[in-house]
């Protein structure tokens, strides 16, 4: 048995069609994304079949199918982060990474993922990067925010 | 006395002891907005100043307290003192902070108000709840929000938490919905059905396995009040479960949370944890003989989710898309099952009325919306943050008096998310009610209230929701599926200038079509943001379609980046940040812009208003 079969028995022994969202949500944190092999593992462990799991991990804008980068930046396109000029924060990231939203940079360096909303409204515009969110972003203050992480 | 009023009995004595700590007790407010404003820097460096220096204090973990343009928060409270709140803090702050307030004289030091039971001033100190942000908010569902440790269950029973269950227990379920009635609770999810006949079907519902779920997925891009309870009081939200779940006869309760707020899931499996520990959920709650399971459920992020029956396909492992009703979820949901779902804020709720009475509550709102609701009060408002009002509150009173108005005059507030509409100048003292909104073409939504001023285009922010709603819509029906996508290309030329005259028209008769025949509620109301503009805006779009101008400088196609030469010092800044090298010019001498080369990325207008030297002397002009 593959450790991650091993590791889906564990965690979900009820092996039910409900757990396939939180299944491939466990995945995702495990091994970053959701690869084609995943895929199969869990089609052969839920008993459903490959093409359905990828119509419902498609659904949900939650998964990503290519390796992540070693940092992920989400940033927010939340009505208050729009209304503050998240889009230009988005054109400038775009720029100074060099990447459209939904991809990895060459170097690995960083994945980006627009989303919508990361409930700090108050202080838009907002984004994350890894598990610290920054706030009250300018053009400016993105550049010098991207150089901490390496 | 049994074990639970042992544990009450524990709970107020620990509270008290920490009111009257013969130590300083520092609150730090750790919610989203805390920690992403700075709050875990101030955490670290007050429990360095604990650890490794002769200051002796307690510290504690809180919630948001509501005024999030004010994060982070540090509260102080004094030996025979009261707890004394400081905001705007960083690591260097909350160090003078502690030394010179918490274990020096006091007076050097300026609070901005003091949390105290009592609202009259102290040592020349305001009550907290007196500021103007804070004086016209009633709160009942946020009153422990920034006030408890949300991860201690006896910080929530000292304050009275768990006597609503109590007393739900001894009325018993028919009663109970009979008090939820009385409190005239509407769902605050959105639609604001009456809480206690959705409660009423599902229980009359035939069945012997009955469902009750959360619906914490806060689709609404702009709102953050359930985040917010969710992390402030978690306990709240689950009482509300509980009572709602034996209400209705369901023995299975789900949160459907969404995963991007990873602090709010974290701190609902602790108060899980510590409830189980309580006899608090699991089976033979309080010795009553109903049992409950709460599951969390993590969204996946897709709006739709929201939706009740897409709600109940993804829990099932399946596409979140919405299935015709009939069937309501009340008689068939869940597996089908009898499901009722309601709002992390209903079920907030729902304590209070239970432990104060359904009168009680009836007391505050309108003739017919009931009680008191949050708003996230956010955009371009000078106060902004998470509000809690009596319903019938006017729209003036909200953007000025608690938000403090606007900076540039202000033009419009969107509410009810992407499912809302925009309300103008024209509206500002309507009270606020679930009727009157949806009379002016709005509607109550979940509570988010964005705040626009002359520096927002109507007609980008009827393009960015359009935008939303297509990205957004499952594509089960057609109506939805193509209309959106058809508005946002309309809406797209307007903002680019290639739009004609006839495309007005086509939008709106678009915009009907998809209003009348959307599957669910996402399609059915995506159209609003389109219809209320235009209503109340039409001179704008035509702006946009006949002099190609966008007045509030927004739209990128339209618009150009100046020099102005009489207030360029030539400082150079602008070059510098400059990534085409469209700005020139050599230093003390004014600039040149190229705008063959600009991309109006904005870099220079914002450094040339951070530079106290140069001023504004970069502009955007349509
Ligand atoms: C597209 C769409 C999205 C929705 N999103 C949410 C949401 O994020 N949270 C919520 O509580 N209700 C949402 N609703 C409303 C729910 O369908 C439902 O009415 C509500 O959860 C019921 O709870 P209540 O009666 O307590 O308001 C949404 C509805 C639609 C049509
Ligand atoms: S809109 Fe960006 S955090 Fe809410």
């Amino acid at each position: 048995m593959s450790s991650l079969l091993n590791t889906l028995g564990k965690h979900f022994p009820e092996c039910s069609k409900g757990d396939l969202i939180p299944v491939l949500q466990h995945v995702q944190d495990q091994e970053g994304y959701i690869s084609s092999n995943a895929i199969r593992e869990i089609s052969e462990y839920l008993n459903i079949s490959c093409s359905t799991i990828y119509g419902v991990a498609t659904f949900y804008s939650q998964f990503k199918f290519n390796p992540p980068g070693r940092h992920s930046i989400k940033i927010c396109l939340g009505t208050a982060c729009h209304v503050q000029g998240g889009d230009f924060i988005l054109s400038a990231l775009q720029m100074e990474i060099g990447i459209a939203p939904g991809s990895t940079t060459e170097d690995g360096r960083f994945d980006l993922e627009r989303v919508a909303c990361l409930g700090c409204c108050a202080i838009a515009p907002v984004m994350m990067v890894d598990n610290d969110i920054h706030s009250r972003l300018s053009v400016i203050k993105l550049r010098q925010i991207l150089s901490n992480y390496e | 006395m049994n074990d639970f009023e042992q544990l009450q009995k524990t709970a107020k004595e620990q509270w008290e002891m920490l009111q009257h700590s013969s130590d300083p007790v520092v609150y730090v407010g750790m919610g989203t907005c805390g920690l992403a404003s700075g709050a875990s820097d101030v955490w670290k460096s007050i429990q360095k100043i604990r650890d490794n220096s002769k200051y002796k204090f307690q510290t504690i973990k809180v919630g948001c307290i509501g005024p999030c343009y004010l994060e982070p928060f540090l509260d102080v409270q004094k030996p025979g003192s009261s707890r004394f709140t400081f905001n705007n803090v960083d690591a260097d702050r909350a160090e003078k902070i502690i030394k010179e307030f918490a274990f020096g004289d006091e007076s050097k030091l300026k609070p901005l108000g003091h949390l105290g039971d009592k609202i009259e001033t102290i040592n020349g100190i305001k009550s907290f709840w007196e500021l103007p942000m804070l004086k016209h908010q009633k709160r009942i569902v946020l009153r422990n929000c920034g006030i408890i440790d949300p991860e201690n269950i006896m910080h929530y029973i000292a304050r009275d938490g768990f006597s609503g269950l109590i007393n739900a227990f001894e009325k018993g379920p028919e009663e109970v919905i009979e008090e939820i009635r009385i409190s005239g609770l509407r769902g605050r999810g959105g639609a604001g059905f009456p809480t206690y006949k959705k409660w009423q079907f599902c229980r009359e519902a035939k069945g012997k396995l009955k469902y009750l779920i959360c619906n914490a997925d806060e689709g609404d891009p702009g709102a953050f009040m359930n985040r917010s309870l969710i992390e402030g009081d978690p306990f709240a939200l689950l009482e509300g479960m509980i009572i709602a779940a034996y209400a209705l006869g369901a023995n299975q309760a789900y949160i459907y949370i969404r995963a991007e707020y990873p602090l709010a899931i974290e701190r609902l499996n602790i108060a899980i944890a510590q409830m189980k520990q309580a006899g608090l959920l699991g089976r033979n709650i309080l010795d009553s003989g109903f049992n409950l399971e709460i599951k969390l459920k993590e969204g996946a992020g897709a709006f739709v989710c929201g939706e009740e029956t897409a709600l109940i396909a993804s829990i099932e492992g399946e596409r979140g898309m919405p299935r015709s009703r009939p069937p309501y979820p009340a008689l068939s949901g869940l597996n089908g099952n009898p499901t009722t779902i309601n709002n992390v804020e209903t079920l907030g709720t729902i304590p209070n009325i239970l432990r104060n009475g359904g009168d009680w509550y009836n007391q505050y709102g309108t003739a017919n919306s009931k009680g008191t609701k949050t708003f996230a009060l956010v955009g371009k408002v000078r106060r902004t943050g998470l509000i809690e009002v009596p319903l019938g509150i006017t729209l003036r009173e909200i953007i000025y008096d608690i938000g403090g108005g606007t900076i540039k005059p202000f033009k419009a507030v969107q509410t009810g998310g992407p499912s809302g509409g925009c309300l103008t100048e024209e509206h500002i003292d309507l009270p606020i009610d679930y009727e009157s909104l949806s009379e002016a073409g709005s509607i109550m939504g979940s509570g988010g209230l964005i705040v626009m001023d002359e520096n927002s285009c109507m007609v980008d922010v009827a393009k960015y929701f359009l935008n939303f709603t297509s990205e957004e819509s499952c594509g089960k029906c057609t109506p939805c599926r193509i209309g959106t996508k058809r508005m946002v290309e309309i809406l797209e030329k307007f903002t680019k200038g290639i739009g004609n005259i006839d495309d007005l028209a086509t939008l709106e008769s678009i915009a009907k079509t998809v209003k009348n025949g959307s599957l669910c509620g996402l399609g059915q109301t995506a159209p609003n943001p389109v219809l209320t503009t235009l209503k109340y805006f039409y001179r704008e779009y035509l702006e946009h379609i006949e002099d190609k101008r966008c007045a509030s400088a927004v739209c990128r196609d339209l618009v150009e980046y100046r020099v102005i030469k009489e207030k360029c010092t030539g400082c150079q800044r602008c070059v510098e940040v400059c990534p085409t090298g469209a700005i020139t010019g050599p230093r003390s001498e004014p600039h040149n812009l190229d705008p063959e080369k600009c991309i109006k990325c904005r870099a220079c207008y914002e450094i040339c208003r951070f530079d106290a030297i140069a001023g504004d002397a970069i502009i955007i002009v349509s």
